[in-house]
């Protein structure tokens, strides 16, 4: 009994950490894109005259409208697969986080609570498989609407998804070579080694080709400018969702969000140490320089935890600054970036690291 | 994997893939197909074959069948219209069919479940896989690995003629 509530509780937790991460993430996108644009910004919408910053509008006010709009089906649409396509998106994108791992161990009363939903052997497979499913979400949306803008969004969608997952894959061969396992538990213990005593042994300093190929194929999948071809405005008014509205259109924006912390999520856990904090092992601070600050294991579930939630936070932000930095890519230099310049440097990041692993052992073990 | 669950995913299955050769929407079928390649992940999950049941995910149900919906969805394919064959030859497929059947029926008569033979501890894991593919099974492994090699240049040289 004890065992399937500490199950649910961790379910639980990665769905809220999951969840607020996702919230900032919206919040971040008016705020920062207000401030990169001199603009203010969302501040209408305000509880007792406080807007907080615009949370109030973006975390309350955004969410209540949508579900509360109507859902509009337009007529000539296949309404099983308009119905499910949202849903879709979303559902395999949310799976994912069960693998990943948000902190070490956790000793209550006797008990070793390893902090992870579910500890896979093959958990970088896991996220890999769910992530291939949410095309299923831009595709059958963009089909089922019956609607031209939204099949050609769903068409270039579904191409560009498939194209950019070869790349995030061969990247992800460097770095299981890296560190011989696809457990990301694992993975994530590997790197609290210390280099020369001092330096944490995180991914990106192994794989730093992997880590920039990784990146920008997972901005790619979370179709988000300057990949925002299935969507863009300028042409398909909004792609593959133009015919949704209300609840279901929350949906995809949802999906896109997941999307963003799943990519973070990710590379906090392969290349900037997940949730290690520099010096802090099982039982407290080490110090390089010899001082050492023991601490429960309470403190130091907390402090991992903290320290994952805010790298999730950080890459979250970077990605939604490079989304209003950068201009939109023509179609055929998406096609070009993803298959002649990402996968032949994928492709030679491999070789490169397995010369590199036999010849002078550059890896974690 | 508890006998009830294996019998109402099979069922699942089954009727998936009856969806898939059965609907008239194209693609209907297609999804009915990803339902029965996810189904028979969940199998190789139960299988204790987790590498595998991803890898089904990843290729089958992540890639193959997009490009099928991609295909289908370019060329705009409509419902299809119900060909009508005459009396004979449904009558031949039904004789063919239920013979099968029947043979089938007989050979698993009376046939006994084995006893689940003991596998070491791994087995299923990524290590275990990898270190059979590249001990005993090296050979046909990189004999595949040329086949696929041989389909792609085949593919780019099909796609090259047809240029101007």
């Amino acid at each position: 009994m004890a065992d399937v509530l500490i199950v649910v509780a961790k379910v639980v937790f990665v769905v809220l950490i999951v969840l607020q991460v996702m919230g900032l993430g919206v919040f971040f996108e008016r705020k920062v894109s207000a401030l990169i644009q001199d603009r203010i910004g969302a501040n209408r919408a305000a509880i007792f005259g406080v807007a907080a910053f615009g949370l109030i509008n973006t975390l309350v006010a955004d969410p209540i409208k949508f579900l509360l709009k109507e859902d509009v089906v337009p007529a000539g649409t296949d309404r099983l697969l308009h119905f499910l396509a949202p849903v879709l998106a979303v559902v395999p994108l949310m799976l994912t986080f069960a693998v990943i791992p948000f902190g070490d161990v956790l000793e209550v009363g006797g008990r070793v609570i390893t902090l992870q939903a579910a500890q896979l052997d093959v958990g970088i497979l896991f996220v890999l498989a769910f992530v291939s499913l949410g095309v299923y979400g831009v595709v059958l949306g963009g089909w089922a609407s019956n609607n031209r803008w939204s099949l050609l969004g769903g068409i270039r969608g579904s191409a560009q998804m498939i194209s950019y997952e070869v790349a995030m894959g061969l990247a992800l061969i460097g770095v299981v070579l890296t560190y011989g396992t696809l457990d990301l538990q694992a993975i994530a213990r590997a790197q609290g080694a210390l280099l020369g005593g001092w330096l944490p042994a995180w991914g990106v300093l192994y794989q730093p080709v992997a880590f920039l190929i990784f990146m920008v194929a997972g901005i790619a999948e979370s179709k988000r400018i300057p990949f925002d071809l299935p969507e863009s405005e300028s042409e398909l008014v909004s792609g593959y969702f133009t015919e949704y509205s209300g609840p279901k259109h929350l949906m995809f924006m949802m999906a896109d969000f997941v999307e963003v912390v799943l990519v973070s999520a990710v590379v906090t856990t392969l290349f900037f140490g997940a949730w290690q904090v520099p010096w802090l092992f099982r039982d407290g601070f080490h110090f390089p320089w010899g001082a050492t600050a023991p601490l429960p294991s309470l403190a130091v579930a907390l402090l991992q935890v903290t320290a994952f939630v805010l790298k999730l936070v950080f890459f979250t932000w970077l990605q939604i600054v490079i989304r209003w930095t950068l201009p939109r890519f023509r179609y055929d230099q998406l096609m070009r970036l993803g298959w002649q310049g990402l996968l032949p440097v994928a492709l030679a990041n491999v070789v490169v690291s397995a010369l590199l692993i036999v010849t002078v052992g550059a890896r974690v073990a | 994997v508890s006998p009830l669950l294996f019998l109402v995913l099979a069922l699942l299955t089954v009727v998936a893939a009856v969806t898939v050769i059965a609907h008239p929407n194209p693609v209907h079928s297609a999804c009915a197909l990803v339902v029965t390649l996810f189904l028979l992940a969940v199998f190789f999950v139960g299988l204790d074959a987790q590498l595998i049941a991803f890898l089904q995910i990843i290729v089958y149900a992540g890639a193959v069948v997009v490009l099928f919906l991609f295909v289908i969805m370019l060329l705009n394919l409509q419902r299809e219209e119900r060909a009508t064959a005459g009396l004979a030859p449904v009558a031949l497929a039904g004789l063919g069919g239920g013979a099968l059947v029947l043979l089938l029926l007989r050979g698993l008569h009376g046939a006994r479940t084995p006893p689940g033979a003991d596998v070491g501890a791994g087995f299923g894991e990524t290590a275990a896989v990898a270190r059979k593919l590249f001990t005993t099974y090296l050979l046909p492994f990189e004999l595949t690995s040329i086949l696929l090699l041989v389909a792609i240049v085949g593919a780019v040289a099909i796609a090259q003629k047809r240029q101007p």
